[in-house]
């Protein structure tokens, strides 16, 4: 209704020019109509001429993206068909969309990928237009094929300069020609070390020696120096021979400590191809992006021009319409180069639609329907800060996936106001993270006038957005958004190898961060205590004088976390209803809290003698036979409360073994048995494979850590195993070493 | 807004700090005893008395006594129940009841046997601390049995002090919880001790369905000894410290040739997961005790109260839509319906009792709008939650506890029948399950029945149906109610034609639904998952003032 409104206000009272005036409204007008999208700047919507586009379209993807654009449908009046697989049938993509249409099993290549189907969804219901999302078909130049033949709009760029940026080799080329800077290097194979000395003399140190047929980090070398060109060929050779069976090698430029940033470009059918700011991707790990921003604290205007100026001229060059984004390595220096372009709508545009006002979708639409763009490049002006994080259901410190039911699922959609903060997301309460697909469960965006606003309301989101059910990787975004490094911006695609080399293990509680968590977890032991005691029925309640003064109103109270450390002693004492003092070690702290009992979020606010007052957000996830768990800063923590007498009496319980796991190969996920590399009686050394386990298209190898002897196989290729069950046990055997004479 | 705080709510002392008068009384200074002794404030107004009077040095060898008794069978002893990872029977008693709550009785009782120089063994209390207290407020009655003396062997007196408190709790309409950890009959005195076992166990039976009865062995618990905690309703155990049996390894040694560890015979494990005897197994002392606390809170006082009802924050029309998908589209897909439970009751709270046993039934007890209420839940996790023998047994005696108590029960089902084969006819499925059925047929408490996916067979008239006086019956709009599957269904129906596929195709079209059953009026309302909570809710307080009459008999003869 809001967003009606708005529209007939900024339609009838503004025209094009004034488009970022008014910042202020069109970013209240962000929030959805259903769950929480944003909608798109009503000044934008106003300035096309209010033309037909569609009457219906197909969106060929699922998950997040599918519901995304369902949304700007929507709100442009286009009807929309959903696709799903066996194992989506009940997503919410499939809900919000007007009609779906069932494509196949669950296995992508038989649902989402299978043009077939796909086509004879879209004829089925009619749709005139496709909007591939990102992933699956959207980069597919056979797909696109396919739909001109048919008569069906692709919603995204044409067909040749799809396959012509698709090919990486060929997009360089054309990249060079186009006069946009690429990494400096030799392009053809390197015949010898000489020739490589040759080479770097015009290319310039650092340089990368890197196999032609490589990936992966194998047969790849860094050189300083021209000694350590002669032995880093040797070397990479070697390595590539026996890595790739080639041992050809390249030579370009090393980058240190590159940043990754990316130009979104918009380009209508009439040749007007426009360049939007900037977004950084630095902070990656396994070469996939978890945190991005936009602008960049890293650009100046002369570059920021420079680079999107190049990237324009890439897509003029190959005819490109439609959204499309150009990566770049950036050094320290603010030199750029070429790295690849992306022919579609990204996964991070929402954080240039947060700061342009501008809805990507609804512009592809309009120009896939043939429209003109209504704006110019001198139009395009950004304002504000705007990040994102990737919530993935993962184990953050080791990076596999995480599969099963949101069991508690409440986005801080509801808790922080819409025009601060953004959910894209594809699920609900109760919704499944399947095997079959990529394990996003939502793109977390926040936006604030400055960077450091953006960043202080992403850590308020990121600690009241509740997911239980899966394993997620909110602690290490947490940790990454409130580190100072981050905050300072001194960023690379290292970022997280050189911040976590060991990998990321939680939290680091430092001595007031644990007093405020033990603090916390007292008030929560407090709180369950007072409610123990508060019967509405039952004998003793006729006696409530009696029992009022019977309940207890000072708690001495020790509290243990993750039994880490040694337990910390906690005075309170009740003041009234919702106020309690709260003493630990020689500080004494006020915390008022108003936790509606056992439900999921704690806010605390919290007091200390002439410091400012301040509110922490603690999540409450389970209760625990004696304690509860709580999430404080991201991080998950066992507490255990004793009253002063338990703790007194705990020293005489004996701490119990546990299970010798190393007895045992394990699951470290939910998957499926690919194969077994042993039988019973084998025996078997340390870092012998053992089995491999296949969850979310991601083969793991699993590697006897012991020197054994196969006692029980509990599987058997095909086995669907879940996470932590047992699959190898194995018994102890003396190793005899014998000298070999 | 600051406050400068005394902190003087110590739980404990140390002899030094509490009256002079004790120090001279005990000569043992670092023992450390809790704060509910009674009547330090009266000594130490004596104490300003001038001179020696015959009262104060009776009151000195009260306190000498006393303190005596604290040390149950000496710091010695003490140490090595220490050193097992266990506490004393005193400690226990701390940490089951609310601070100072205790009140002991009998505290000088000594036994009387003089054979085999007992007379010159004596200690004071002889092996057992009985009184009451609270917990959040609401009375218990307790006794917790030292091992530090003798054993904690049960002696003539011994038995005397048990059954005291337990007339006591009849008498109040209070619950009964008994710590045990005993080496059993006190040999030296025979048949005294004998009698002693029988006169507990005819108060067990009397107080049975009067008031709860709950037993957490918390150290061996052998031969007729064992019988106690079996009456009682509930036994609970602690993992590594504690042994439940008949006759220990060594006899079963000497008469089957079988060599077993006190574990593996009677530990937590074996009766938690494999006999049934325990209903729950602890970690440690301090987890039992505390987690003893959260259990009591669920259990009304005695059979003269109704379900008690403690503050919650939960609202009762809260919905849940994830609910509404919880059953996989597959129906022969497994889910855990423990999630179903947790989704409705308050704050997601359920504790499951006997969660390691017969695991294709769920037992268990939470709270509705703050009133206890007991849940019975078929499990398709485990065997497709069919009843089997141990099932019906386990779920039989919950029901017929909480209809003894007037704790509603909410059954939630998918059971796709009884388990066929011989293992469980040649061992009696029949006389098995007709308990679950009597059960629920005699209870006379509010019954609230959901079926969420199957209820076939004989197994659906038992899982609460409306046939058995259900109070209230649902099905989820997944729900399937027929004699049998399809399949089956077809296999008979359509013996002699032989492609069945169009015929099975019609059955499902018919029965896989819950309408037939609805429409016979067998189920009330077919309900959306989302709003059971709030529905069941709306129900109990309907339920509030049912009254069925109860046929007056001797006893009814519930099938064994």
């Amino acid at each position: 209704m809001t967003t009606q409104l708005c529209i007939l206000r900024f339609g009838t009272r503004f025209s094009t020019n004034l488009l970022f005036v008014n910042q202020k409204c069109s970013i209240s007008s962000r929030h959805s109509i259903i769950r929480g999208f944003h909608s798109s700047n009503a000044a934008y919507k106003a300035s096309f001429n209010e033309k037909e586009t569609f009457e219906k379209i197909l969106i060929a993807n699922r998950g997040e993206i599918a519901c995304r654009v369902i949304h700007t449908a929507k709100k442009m009046g286009i009807k929309t068909v959903a696709i799903y697989s066996d194992a989506d049938a009940r997503s919410l993509h499939v809900q919000m969309a007007d009609e779906a249409v069932n494509v196949g099993p669950p296995p992508t290549n038989q649902s989402y990928l299978n043009i077939e189907n796909i086509l004879r969804a879209i004829k089925s219901t009619g749709a005139q237009a496709v909007h591939p999302g990102y992933g699956f078909l959207s980069e597919n130049s056979t797909f696109v094929k396919a739909l001109d033949e048919s008569g069906i709009t692709f919603i995204g760029p044409g067909e040749k300069a799809m396959a012509d940026l698709g090919d990486k080799i060929q997009s360089k080329i054309i990249a060079k020609e186009s006069g946009v800077n690429t990494i400096p290097g030799y392009d053809g194979v390197v015949k010898n070390v000489d020739h490589a000395l040759e080479i770097v003399k015009s290319v310039g140190y650092p340089v990368m020696l890197k196999a032609s047929a490589g990936g992966g980090g194998k047969g790849m070398r860094i050189a300083w120096n021209d000694q350590e060109v002669i032995d880093g060929f040797k070397i990479a050779s070697q390595e590539s021979l026996s890595s790739f069976g080639d041992d050809r090698l390249l030579i370009e430029k090393y980058i240190e400590n590159p940043r990754h940033i990316e130009i979104q470009l918009i380009a209508d059918k009439f040749g007007n191809t426009l360049y939007l700011p900037e977004r950084e991707c630095s902070i990656q790990r396994r070469n996939q992006k978890v945190i991005e921003e936009a602008p960049s604290v890293h650009l100046d205007p002369p570059t920021r021009k420079a680079m999107g100026e190049q990237a324009a001229a890439l897509a003029r060059r190959v005819g490109y319409v439609s959204a499309g984004t150009v990566e770049f390595l950036v050094d320290p220096e603010r030199n750029f180069y070429f790295l690849e372009m992306n022919t579609r709508l990204q996964v991070e545009h929402p954080i240039t639609e947060w700061i342009t006002g501008l809805d990507l979708v609804e512009q592809m639409i309009r120009i896939a329907a043939n429209q003109k763009l209504t704006f110019t490049q001198d139009d395009l002006k950004f304002h504000g800060w705007a990040i994102e994080s990737r919530v993935y259901a993962e184990d953050p410190e080791k990076y596999l996936p995480s599969i099963g039911s949101l069991s508690k699922y409440i986005e801080p959609i509801g808790f922080i106001g819409k025009n601060e903060v953004r959910c894209d997301s594809g699920v609900v309460e109760g919704s499944e993270i399947s095997i079959y697909y990529d394990p996003l469960i939502c793109k977390l965006s926040t936006y604030g006038e400055t960077r450091d606003k953006a960043i202080q309301t992403m850590l308020r989101a990121l600690d009241s957005y509740i997911i239980k059910g899966v394993t997620h990787n909110i602690p290490l975004l947490r940790d990454v958004i409130g580190s100072e490094r981050f905050g300072s911006g001194k960023i690379s695609t290292k970022f997280l190898a050189e911040e976590y080399p060991d990998g990321f293990k939680g939290v680091d509680l430092k001595e007031e961060s644990l007093h405020e968590l033990v603090s916390i977890a007292a008030l929560v032991y407090v709180k369950r205590d007072l409610r123990n005691w508060n019967w509405k029925t039952g004998k003793e309640s006729l006696f409530k004088g009696e029992l009022n003064e019977k309940v207890p109103n000072k708690w001495d109270l020790y509290v243990n976390v993750n039994k880490d450390f040694s337990p910390i002693n906690v005075k309170v004492v009740k003041q009234n209803e919702n106020e309690f003092l709260v003493t630990t070690g020689n500080e004494q702290k006020v915390i008022t809290t108003e936790w509606p009992l056992e439900t999921p979020l704690i806010n605390a606010h919290i007091s200390v003698l002439d410091q400012k007052r301040k509110t922490v957000t603690v999540q409450y996830l389970d209760p625990l036979p004696v304690g509860f768990r709580l999430r404080y800063a991201g991080t998950k923590f066992d507490i255990t409360v004793h009253t002063a007498r338990q703790h007194e009496l705990s020293k005489y319980m004996i701490e119990k073994p546990k299970p010798d796991f190393s007895k045992m190969i394990l699951s470290p996920m939910p998957g499926r048995v690919v194969s077994l590399a042993v039988a019973v009686g084998d025996v078997v050394s340390q870092g012998v494979e053992i089995a491999v386990v296949e969850a979310m298209k991601m083969q793991n190898v699993l590697r006897s850590v012991r020197v054994g002897k196969v006692k029980k196989i509990k599987v058997k290729p095909g086995d669907a195993v879940a996470a932590d069950e047992v699959l190898v046990e194995f018994e102890d055997i003396n190793v005899e070493t014998k000298e070999i004479e | 807004m600051f406050k400068a705080v005394n902190f003087t709510r110590n739980f404990s002392y140390s002899l030094e700090n509490v009256s002079p008068f004790l120090i001279r009384a005990s000569p043992v200074s670092k023992f450390v005893f809790s704060e509910h002794v009674p009547f330090t404030s009266e000594i130490q107004i004596r104490k300003y008395a001038s001179g020696n009077t015959i009262e104060e040095e009776i009151l000195g060898k009260i306190q000498d006594l006393r303190a005596k008794a604290y040390l149950g069978g000496g710091l010695d002893r003490i140490n090595t129940q220490h050193k097992k990872g266990k506490l004393t029977a005193r400690e226990r008693i701390d940490l089951l009841l609310d601070p100072c709550s205790f009140n002991e009785y009998d505290t000088f009782v000594e036994h009387q046997c003089t054979d085999f120089d007992m007379d010159k063994h004596k200690i004071i209390g002889d092996g057992v601390v009985t009184g009451h207290g609270t917990i959040n407020g609401r009375t218990i009655f307790v006794f917790s049995q030292d091992f530090t003396a003798f054993g904690g062997s049960l002696s003539k007196m011994h038995a005397q002090k048990l059954c005291k408190i337990m007339d006591m709790a009849m008498k109040v309409g209070a619950p009964v919880i008994g710590l045990n950890d005993s080496g059993g009959a006190r040999i030296q005195e025979g048949v005294d001790s004998l009698g002693g076992y029988a006169d507990i166990f005819q108060r067990n039976v009397l107080s049975s369905g009067v008031i709860p009865q709950i037993s957490l062995i918390m150290g061996p618990c052998a031969g007729g000894a064992v019988y106690s905690p079996a009456l009682t309703d509930f036994t609970f155990m602690v993992r590594d410290t504690s042994y439940l049996f008949v006759t220990g390894p060594e006899v079963v040694k000497a008469v089957t040739n079988e060599d077993v560890t006190q574990e593996e015979l009677g530990g937590a494990n074996p009766h938690t997961v494999k006999s049934g005897v325990a209903h729950y197994a602890f970690e440690n002392d301090i987890e039992a005790l505390q987690r003893v606390r959260d259990f009591v809170d669920f259990l009304p006082l005695s059979n003269r109260e109704k379900a008690p009802i403690r503050y919650t924050d939960d609202p009762p029309t809260r919905e849940d839509p994830a609910l509404n998908h919880i059953i996989p589209v597959d129906s022969t897909k497994a889910y855990d319906m423990r999630d179903v439970i947790t989704r409705i009751v308050d704050d997601g709270n359920f504790f499951e009792i006997m969660p390691d046993y017969a695991k294709n039934i769920i037992i268990g007890f939470s709270r509705l709008e703050g009133q206890t209420v007991s849940i019975v839940g078929n499990q398709p996790m485990v065997s497709s939650g069919v009843l089997d023998i141990n099932s019906s047994v386990k779920a039989a005696r919950f029901v017929r506890f909480c209809d003894a108590f007037n704790i509603p029960i909410i059954t939630l089902v998918d059971v796709p029948g009884f388990l066929p084969g011989t293992a469980q006819e040649h061992n009696g499925i029949i006389r098995h399950g007709a308990k679950l059925l009597y059960a629920y047929a005699e209870a006379t408490v509010p019954k609230i029945t959901v079926i969420t996916r199957k209820a076939y067979g004989g197994a659906y008239d038992v899982m609460s149906s409306k046939h058995l006086r259900g109070d209230f019956n649902y099905a989820w709009p997944t729900g399937e109610i027929a004699v049998m599957g399809a399949k089956g269904a077809v296999e008979i129906i359509f013996r002699h034609v032989s492609d069945r596929t169009q015929a099975e195709k019609e059955y499902i079209d018919k029965f896989a639904n819950p309408l037939p059953a609805a429409q016979r009026g067998f189920l009330d309302d077919i309900i959306l998952p989302a709003v059971t909570r709030k529905r069941i809710i709306q129900d109990l307080r309907v339920l509030k003032s049912k009254e069925l009459p109860i046929i007056q008999k001797k006893h009814d003869n519930c099938p064994l």
